[in-house]
Order: structure tokens, then sequence, then C-alpha cells
């Protein structure tokens, strides 16, 4: 296990940043974290929703009475109940609507029909069974291809205007330039490849204890939530409750990485049910709920073509998509971009031109689309320019290492706009792809494979680098359902010169608590210790869009930083005040105010706070207490990049995969706690081994769920990922206030490459040149015989 | 039915349906919410606990089969005041992030050093290879049970 | 997380109880040992039995033993005992290839080796070790006690012999102690007699069901393969066993082109279905290639048997 991370930072005095234990460990060691299904109230009761067994049906009846009659359930809702009220459509985060409880039709197997409220979780589930549902079955579809045939069933003959399956055609990048610059290509590479559907499948489902006061009209939610105030405003739309009156907790969440960022309609339900009932009302899916209903990720259906010139000099993009989204379009992204930032999928290259199309439908399939450390797409498109990136290196007989060194963009070219309009915010590319390949000692590994190839052995070295956009976004171009993607922090300072920090971000096991102490205490001279982090609270908290897309540090620490920094600069005029001298007499040093050319005489924040908060006459500029508060509008996103390598065994005898090694370098600007971004990043490449050989969502011919367990949606496990090696560059983003640029979501984007190419590598003696993930035994297997499985459709 | 199950040697009374499986009884019942659950079929392991001595995924075990035994759980692990050093490893090493598959792989790294007491990292990986973790790749989860197995013997309160 | 509808359950005090409970109840009754195939069956209620008849207090059927011929099992011994049983690994070390790749271990703390037979799940995998052993179950019931061999106990998936009324209480597996092991045992040394068996699965994950797998148990008599069986799991082989390679093995030399020869019979005789771990042909393939490893990997160690593994009687 080895690191070579040459930032061993070690927290020394008033630094702040570096590998700092977590604060948040405490309760967790001792298992006294507190998640959703954690809390109790008095009088609760608990919810259970009765699902669809099939994909596409038209609701004949549904008939409750026998589970009314269950002495132990309180109540039943069924779509008609919620429509009576308003509510059995619900408005999506794609300005799409979506059914709460289904009501003319179901349109994918697991849909919610019916929400049981009864007194013990066993008796909900019981009382379903009690739920007579008369369904008339209609044809299903499954297959995404044959979504805009001219004989597809209809999914959604609930929106008046659709007269076919398709959401949206997106188009970016230019395609008369990408045209030209293919036409000029001496040699040009295309290939169809799937990014199936995935889940993020945190450990703990989703969840919601729902209490609504019929005294006070005031409806308080513990929620599974990585957005509660987003939320919360959109709770005040759709039921009508003030949102003053709606408070939000996100107490500790056992991850999201995505999953936890839509509103499900079970969380609707349990409002309900509270209001109907006069009672808190539980609702904690379970695991099949959670794989087969809440929001899946990618199942992009692709098409690339790469373009360059014979000596390897790559001049042109081009990508088709079809993007399945479900049965209801609910994913989650900033509004202008229906296809997220795919459009990214320039990569990290220097091109002349690119153009994209991507063409989004309805399947009877559980909606979603967006999720799993994605960036908003960015995971297929990374995924799709670094497989086009090694055919061309196979194409053309050349080394992908090399390559891709001659291709990568320079570093006295940022910041850079690539040709579908991203501003690269900084880089030095090539540094990390050298560090990478160093660490790997890719040139030994190259001579290994040569020697194993000749003794029948199948080794492969397959390499990714990827350039990420995250910390959405400047809310003039990003806002979803119109709330700017702007985020806020409030600091105060204590008399006794404490700390408490409010910010609207929401760990799920991130770290916040910790880093962002660390980022106050740094632009205060503080201890972390001395600065506590309040999050997950709407009452508490300012206004943010929520955690996903790894905005946290971009966006909500460069909140925190900003209110420090406003901070700091009111006790900066408190301090002039203490040593009667002008604010212009005092300069911040080694985390105090100091006299220029008197050094002796400083001051600290805390000895200021108390002043701040004394008798003491104060200065124009500054009314007391020491506080502030900062809304912050990125003005772009931040750009993380990373090089990777991966080694994998094949046994082509079997289809057997291994994992040998996993080389990753990142490059995430300043890092604020490194023993933080590595855990990032390790557990970003247990992903990619993990979509790369054996997680899928797929679907038999009619729409049965396939992987609607963790029997058949395989995690990866302690066996399957080696431990990582890990390096890192630091080059900081211009824009930020410390330089940081945001870690969560890379390593997810940038390994299902490297492992993907690795196998591939490993089988291009036998002739392979591509195969679709999940590269199971069976899957490999088959792209050895020629007849490749198709991963979304089985059987 | 009624049981007598000794929890984190307390022993406790109860009067339980047949089905009701013991996650849900530590939890549920007795308010031991450390443990958590997070599948359907027995893959996951965020809800292991020991029964007698040895860990089982507690979900697949009713409360009706802890009769008379006696059960360990994350909230029994510490000593007083001084926490365990597998608890130790953990925080001293990241070996968590969200913290809810952590009192299972804890447990399970109790167990395997109380009979292992210097593992090799395939070992490790070995005995944890039925538990998922989504949030750390593992590799500080490893880490942290070699740390806890250097430092064992060592029972220092938490500072 | 799924939950089991209502169930009556009662605890058996010994063996002959959980029969008399067994009979009492009728069909609807179910023995619960480690419940790690049950428990899960009934969460997602696709088992709904009306009482469960718990045998984990029956600690006289938790036991490996060795005596008259034969290393005996009781039904309650639980997977890691198998797994942790140095005598298990000395006599049939295909037993704990298999035990390795079952499930996990926090599962194999509690599961029970008869429980995962009785369950019978088409993907289990001790079944067809066991009937690479060629092994005998012994089964109780109102009646008294009968045996049955390991090959029969299967009579489809999630089906076997073990009538509604009648109980798992021990499998056994012929061995010959006095043959085993020392250093005295030149006879055997001498003349080459060695025994070997071997596990291996492809699975699309550690823990996970397999894919297909296969065991091998060969006897050596010089150069010829004297005696062998052969187990496949999830592969669609009838009995889990390929009778046909075995038959056309006996007495041949162990050589590469008769493995080859062997894993195509295998294959041949196999009936395996497409579904999400793979489709049908790669199945086969499996079939025909996890034979001819598993044979060449038992042929191997009885080659390297000292006298420490089991000798076979002839078939």
């Amino acid at each position: 296990m080895q690191t070579h991370n040459p930032h061993n930072q070690v927290h020394s005095g008033n630094e702040a940043y570096g590998a700092l234990p977590r604060k948040e460990d405490a309760r967790f060691i001792r298992g006294q974290g507190t998640f959703v299904d954690d809390i109790r109230l008095p009088g609760m009761l608990h919810g259970a929703i009765l699902r669809s067994p099939v994909a596409h049906a038209r609701i004949v009846s549904v008939d409750a009475s026998a589970a009314r009659a269950h002495p132990n359930v309180e109540a039943v809702l069924t779509g008609s109940d919620l429509a009576e009220r308003g509510l059995a459509w619900m408005p999506t985060l794609s300005a799409d609507v979506q059914a709460v409880l289904a009501t003319d039709k179901v349109r994918f197997q697991g849909q919610e029909i019916a929400f049981v409220v009864a007194r013990d979780r066993y008796a909900a589930r019981d009382a379903l069974e009690l739920i007579a549902v008369e369904y008339e079955p209609l044809p299903p579809l499954i297959d995404a291809r044959t979504a805009l045939d001219a004989d597809a069933p209809l999914v959604r003959d609930d929106l008046a205007e659709a007269a076919d399956n398709r959401i949206f055609d997106w188009t970016a990048g230019d395609e008369a330039a990408t045209d030209a610059a293919f036409a000029a290509a001496d040699v040009t590479v295309g290939c169809d490849m799937i990014y199936p559907r995935s889940h993020p499948a945190p450990l703990e489902t989703c969840g919601i204890v729902a209490d609504y006061g019929t005294v006070d009209g005031r409806l308080t939610l513990w929620s599974t939530t990585q957005a509660p105030h987003a939320h919360r405003t959109l709770y005040a739309m759709v039921t009508g409750i003030p949102e003053h009156k709606i408070r939000i907790v996100s107490p500790d969440i056992g991850g999201g990485f995505g999953n936890k960022v839509p509103v499900y309609p079970g969380y609707l339900c349990a409002i309900a049910a509270s209001i109907v009932t006069g009672r808190p009302v539980k609702w904690m899916e379970d695991r099949s709920e959670n794989l087969m209903s809440t929001t899946f990720a990618r199942d992009y259906h692709m098409h690339g073509e790469i373009a360059a010139t014979a000596d390897g000099r790559i001049l042109g993009l081009r990508a088709r998509v079809l993007a399945d989204h479900g049965a209801f379009n609910t994913t989650a992204q900033p509004s202008k971009y229906p296809a997220g930032f795919f459009h990214i999928f320039t990569g990290s290259y220097d091109l002349q031109a690119a153009f994209c199309e991507v063409t989004g439908v309805y399947t009877n399939k559980a909606p979603g689309g967006v999720a799993y450390s994605c960036s908003f797409r960015i995971t297929e498109a990374v995924y799709l320019v670094e497989r086009l990136v090694d055919m061309l290196a196979h194409a053309l007989g050349m080394d992908p290492a090399e390559l891709r060194m001659r291709n990568l963009l320079r570093p006295e070219q940022f910041p850079y706009t690539c040709p579908t309009g991203w501003q690269y915010d900084s880089g030095d590319y090539p540094r990390a792809l050298r560090l990478a390949l160093e660490i790997a000692g890719y040139d030994e590994l190259r001579r290994e494979q040569a020697d194993r190839r000749a003794r029948g052995e199948y080794m492969g070295i397959g390499l990714s680098f990827f350039t990420e956009g995250v910390g959405a976004g400047p809310r003039s171009q990003m806002d979803i359902l119109g709330l700017g993607m702007a985020d806020g922090a409030d600091l105060r300072v204590h008399p006794t010169g404490t700390a408490v920090l409010a910010i609207s971000v929401q760990t799920q096991g991130q770290g916040h608590e910790t880093t962002f102490a660390q980022l106050v205490a740094r632009e205060l001279g503080l201890s972390p210790d001395d600065v506590e982090v309040v999050h997950g609270d709407t009452d508490r908290t300012p206004f943010g869009l929520g955690t996903y897309g790894s905005r946290s540090t971009p966006v909500s620490g460069a909140a925190a930083v900003v209110a420090a920094r406003r901070v700091r600069e009111r006790a900066r005029l408190v301090a002039a005040a203490m040593l009667e001298l002008s604010a212009g007499d005092l300069e911040w040093a080694d985390g105090k105010w100091r006299v220029r050319g008197d050094p002796e005489k400083a001051v600290g924040i805390a000895e200021i706070a108390m002043a701040a908060h004394s008798s003491l006459e104060l200065p124009d500029g500054i009314e007391g207490h020491l506080d502030a508060s900062a809304v912050y509008d990125p003005p772009n996103l931040t750009f993380p990049f990373g090089a990777y390598i991966c080694v994998t065994d094949v046994d082509p005898a079997t289809g057997e995969v291994k994992v040998r090694r996993f080389i990753a370098v990142d490059d995430c600007g300043v890092r604020i706690n490194p023993m933080i971004v590595e855990g990032q990043i390790h557990r970003g490449l247990a992903d990619g081994i993990g979509m790369a050989l054996m997680q899928a969502i797929t679907f038999d011919p009619i729409g049965n769920c396939l992987g609607g367990s963790f029997m058949d949606y395989l995690l990866p496990t302690s066996m399957e990922c080696p431990s990582p090696e890990l390096g890192a560059t630091v080059t900081p983003s211009p824009h930020h206030p410390v330089g940081a640029k945001g870690i969560g979501e890379s390593a997810t984007v940038g390994s299902p490459a490297a492992v993907v190419n690795s196998v591939v590598d490993a089988l291009s003696p036998l002739g392979v040149t591509h195969a679709d993930m999940p590269l199971t035994p069976a899957s490999v297997w088959r792209a050895i015989q020629g007849r490749p499985l198709r991963p979304d459709i089985t059987g | 039915m009624k049981v007598t199950v000794t929890v984190n040697g307390i022993e406790h009374a109860s009067d339980v349906e047949a089905r009701l499986l013991l996650i849900h009884f530590l939890r549920d019942e007795l308010g031991l919410t450390g443990s958590h659950w997070g599948c359907d079929t027995s893959n996951c392991g965020a809800c292991v606990v020991w029964l007698d001595d040895t860990p089982v995924k507690s979900c697949t075990v009713l409360a009706v089969m802890a009769d008379g035994r006696r059960v360990t759980t994350v909230e029994g692990l510490a000593h007083g005041a001084g926490l365990d050093p597998v608890q130790q490893g953990f925080a001293a090493c990241h070996g968590l992030q969200c913290g809810f598959c952590t009192p299972g792989m804890m447990l399970t790294a109790r167990w395997l050093l109380n009979r292992n007491p210097d593992p090799s990292e395939a070992e490790v990986r070995e005995a944890i290879s039925g538990q998922v973790c989504r949030c750390t790749g593992y590799e500080n989860i490893v880490r942290s049970i070699l740390w806890a197995a250097k430092h064992d013997g060592a029972t220092d309160a938490n500072p | 997380m799924q939950v089991p509808a209502h169930v009556d359950y009662e605890r058996a005090a010994t063996v002959d109880h959980a029969v008399a409970l067994l009979v009492r109840y009728g069909p609807e009754a179910r023995i619960l040992a480690g419940g790690h195939s049950l428990i899960p069956m009934m969460k997602l209620r696709l088992a709904q039995p009306d009482i469960l008849i718990d045998i984990n207090g029956l600690s006289d059927l938790r036991y490996l033993r060795i005596g008259g011929g034969e290393l005996c099992i009781g039904a309650l011994t639980r997977h890691v005992d198998l797994l942790e049983s140095a005598a298990v690994g000395d006599h049939v070390a295909i037993l704990h290839d298999a035990e390795r790749v079952i499930a996990d271990p926090i599962v194999r703390n509690w599961g029970t080796v008869g429980g995962s037979l009785c369950q019978a799940d088409p993907s289990e995998d001790l079944s067809a070790a066991f009937a690479a052993l060629k092994g005998t179950m012994v089964i109780r019931g109102p009646d008294g006690t009968r045996t049955v061999p390991a090959r029969d106990f299967h009579t489809g998936p999630y089906q076997t012999v073990v009538a509604p009324a009648e109980l798992l209480t021990e499998i056994r597996l012929p061995i010959r102690s006095a043959d085993r092991g020392g250093s005295g045992d030149a006879v055997s040394r001498g003349r080459g007699t060695g025994t070997g068996s071997a596990y291996l699965k492809v699975a699309r994950r550690a823990g996970d069901w397999p894919v297909g797998a296969a065991g091998a148990a060969v006897r050596l008599e010089g150069d010829i393969i004297a005696d062998v069986g052969i187990g496949l799991t999830a592969l669609g082989a009838r009995h889990c066993a390929a009778a046909a390679a075995e038959d056309y093995l006996t007495g041949k030399p162990p050589g590469e082109e008769q493995l080859a020869r062997a894993g195509e019979l295998a294959a041949e005789h196999c009936r395996p279905v497409t579904d999400q771990r793979g489709p049908a042909d790669y199945k086969l393939h499996l079939a025909r290639e996890l034979t001819t490893r598993v044979l060449r990997l038992a042929i191997t160690r009885a080659r390297q048997a000292t006298g420490s593994e089991t000798t076979w009687p002839a078939a």
C-alpha cells in the first residue's frame, strides 16, 4: 500500500490544512450516528409502498378495502386519494411531471401504486398484500434503440403534446467544422459503445420521517436528501404549505452519490400521510425499491468517432447519443443542459473541432439518469473519449500513453476554451501523465506484457486521462428548477473566540464537518477544533443547491472562505480600535492582525471577538459582533483532472478479469485535507472497477428489472479492489478563493475507462477492439468469440 | 414468543413475533440503532453483530434464534470509557466516511483480531469480503484494521 | 429491508422431536437451521411456511467424525466448521476449495451444510462437491433412517428427496483412514496410489453464486484413473454430476487428451439456462473448460499425495 503523494501536509500551528483526523468520526465509531431510520417519534407510523409488478399497463382498478380493514393499518393512500388533493403528480427536476401514485397507467416495473400507513413496518408490509390491483398489460418499451420507431409503444400518453417517446434533442459544438476535420483526417475510428444503466446504491437507502403539526401547520421532515433547501422549496410549491413553515433536517446520511438528490414519490406520500393521519410517518425504502425505482445512472447508448492525422494528432471528435431516461424525465442537472455536461467529451486534448448530438427518450423503466458521481454526464463523456483515444492508438499502432502525451493540452494553453465552449481553468496535464507513468513503471509493465504474451498470458495496461468540470455553477448559466446554483455561508465568531459556520451543502460522508472547519480556521488563525460546522438543517443554514457534482468545495467552500475573509476584515477594524491605530497600520500575519513594523503587537481573532462584543467604541464600517455571510456565485466551473493507469490480468478461457494495480494521479487544485481527498479517490477507483466489471441494471425483454437486489446488482468487495497507488499534482484554480477544485467524483469519472482500456488491451492479440461494460466473465468470453452480449437487455 | 437475550452484557426479556429479525429487535425493540441494515438479500453486512462471539448477519437471523444467547453490537465494543483499538484505528486511518457500514466492519475486525492477532493484508481483505462499503473503496478500512492489530492491547480513551 | 410473513415457531429438543413436529405440522412446516438459505427466501416471501422448527439446539447434529472408513458430517455443521477442519482439508480438499468460495466469511459462520443441501438452490456448490465425492445422505423420518446416494439427492431446482416429515441428519463420505498418511506407508507410495480432489468456480465477483463450477475427486493407481467423480454446479448437469465423463475416464490414463475429452463429454450432457450470470453457450464452454481444469488439479494433487488423501473404494 503506497502513496506517492508528495504533499504530506502536516498540521502545524495556524496552517490548518492537512491530514486532520475527522471530527465526525467520534459519533460514528461509537454507533451513535443519527440516520433517518434511527429517528423515532411518539406515535410514529410506518409507511410501505405497493409497487407495480409490470412495466406497462393500464390500471383498471385499485381496491384497498381489505388493507384498510387490517387492524394495524391506519390509512391507505391511492392515486385517486392523492388526485383529490392535487398531489398525484409532482414536478421533476427536469421540468417534466412524475406520478406520485399511479392513476391512469403504470409506466415501469416498481412504479408506486399505493401507500399503506401502519403501526409498524411488519404490518405495513403485510397490508401491501391485501391491496388488489387489476392491470391491463400493455406492450412495454424496453429497448431504448426502438423508442423512436413508428410502432413503439407510447410511454407518456399523459403528456398532451407527446406524439412519440422523444424527450429532447440537443447538440453542442460546430458540426460543419467537425465534418471538415473528419474529411481532412488520415485516420478515423468509430465505435458503438454503451455506458450501461447502473445505480449509485448508497448503503443507506432513501427514506423520510414526515411530521405535520396540525396545530401550528409546521411540516418537519427528517430526510435523506443531498439538497435540503431545494427540497424545501419544491415541497412548498407542491403541497401549498408555506415555505417558512417547512423544516427539513438531513441528519447523518449513509452515502448519497446522487441517489439522494431527487424528490421521490415516497417522500410526498409520507408527507400526505402525516397530514391525513395527524401523526409522524416514517417511510424507509428497502433495497429492491432503491434499485428498482430511485434514480439510476448513465444508460447512454453512444456512437463516437475520432479523427486524426497519420502521425497521431487528433483533429476532431463526434458523438451521437441515445439517452434512456426511463418513464419520466427526472434527471437533475442545470436546466439549460438536458444532457448535462456531456459536451465536455472533447476531453483533455487539443482538438480543432467537435460536435455531439444527444437524443433523450422515454422507456418503460425507472426514471433517472443523472446520478452516481457523474458530474452531470461527464462520466459518460470521459468514457467515450478515452475509449476512442485508445482505439485510435490501436489503429495507428501507437502506444496509448504516447498518443495522449502528443495531444494533451499544454499548460500555456490555459485558460483553455474547448470546441464546445467550456473554459478549463488551469492544468498541467503532461506533468500528471508523466507522474502516473512513473509510479506505474510503465515501460517495465509493457516489457512484462510482451513477455507474458509470448507465454500465452494476457495482461492489460489501460490508461485514462480525464478533465472534470465541477462546482456548478455560475447562476446566470446554471439553475435547477429556476433556482440559481449559488450557495451561502454564515459565519459567527462567539465572544470567547470560537466560531460556528453554517453551510448550505450537506455531507453524506465527505467530511464537511472537518474540511470546512479547516477552511475557516486557516482564514482566521483558529484551530479547526474551534470551528463548528452546522449543516443539513434548513432552519439553521443558508440557502443553497446542495451537495452533488463535487460542488461542496468549489462553491460552498468558497462561500465559507469569503465569509471568513469578511470576518477577518471586520476583525481588522476592531483590532485597529483595540490598538488605537488605523486599519491601514495592520497586516495579517501568522493568524493575527499585527502592527506593521512592530510584530510583537498583534491580536488574534479570539481576543478581537471579545472586543467586538464588548463596549469598546467601534469605528465606522462595523456595527459590532464578528459575523459575516456570503453567497458565492462561482464565476466558472473548476476543472480537476487526472491520469489513471489500470493493470489487469485476464483469463481468456474463462473470461475472468483480475485488477492487479490501479495507479491514480489526481489534481484537484489545493488540497485542504489530503487524507479526505485520498479517501474520495479510493472510492471512485472502486466505482470504476465495479462498473467496468460487474455493475449493471439489466432488464428482460418484457421489462422485468433483473438488478433488483444485491444478488444481481453486484458491488465490488475488498477482494476486487487492489490497494490504490496514488500521486498528486497541484494546479490551483485561478478563480477559487483558495485555489481548490473539488474531488468527490473525479475517480468515478476517470476510472471505468482505465479498466476497460486495460481489458481490451489485454485481449487485443485475440482481435478484440472493444467490449462493453460490465466485463463479466461471460461478457469477456463472448467478446473474444466475436459475439458480444448486450448489457442492457438479457434473454 | 418470549425471548431472553443478553445484549452487550445486559439481559433483556421481550415478547416478540417469531418472524422478527434480530436486526429489528436490536434497533426497534432495544433502541440500539448503531447496527444498520442496507439490503434484502444478506449481501451487504451493514447488520453484522456478534451472536455468541461470532459475527453474523443479523438481518438473516430471527430474534428467537438469539434466545438464551449473547449479542454484541457496536455499542458494546468500547471498554467503558476507553475505545477499542479497532475503533481508534478507524478514526486514525480514515476508515469511515458516512459511517453506515462502520459498525459491522469494526465488529468483524475485532473478531478477526481476536483469532488472528497479526493478520496479513490479504487475510484482512478476506475477512471483510462479505461486507459492502460504498464510500472508502476498502483501502482505509484495511489500513485501520492493520493499525488496530499493531496497537492492540492499548485501550486509551479517545482524546 | 423486506421482512417475512407471519410464521409460527417451535424449538426441537431432539432429532426425534423435530421429526415428530414435522409429522404434526405437515408439509407447511420447515426446518430452521442456520436460516441463511431459508430466511432470505422468507423475507422475499418466496417461501411462506406456516411454522418453523428450530433445530439449532441440536448440537449432536453438529460434528465432523472420522471412523469406520468414513468422514461423517453432521447436517448442522456450519460452513466455517468444514473450512476450518484440518481433517477435512487432509481427506477431501474439494470441500475446502468449495467452502472458500461459498458466500462470504460471515454467512459461513452461521449457514449450515445441511441447510444448503436441502435448500437445493441450483447454483449451490456443495451438492456438486458431494456428488463428486460420491457421498451418501442420511435422512431420518418417522419410520426410521434411510440413506440416499448424494447423486440422487436432488430432484430439481429447490427439490430434494427429503420428504415433508423427514430431516437430513448426516452426510457420509467414504475414506480409508488406515491408508492415510504417514512415513510408514511405503505400500501406497511405492505403488503410486493417490487420491486428490479439487473444486473450481467462476463467479462474477467474490462471494457470488457461481456462473459455473466443477469439482472432481480422483483415485490414481499407477498411471491409471481408477475412480473419478465429477460434480458440476449451475451448469444444468443432471444430479449435479457428469456421469458420462466419469465413465469415459475410468481406466484411462490422466493425459491432456483424455481430460479434454472428459470436458467435452461433461458439456454434452449439460443443459444450462441463459440468465443474468451468463448465456447458455458460455456456460457450456465453462462446463468443458472447468471440468478439464479441475480434473487436472485433482490429478496433480493425487500425484503429490503421500497417502494423506482419501483412497477410494471401487465404484
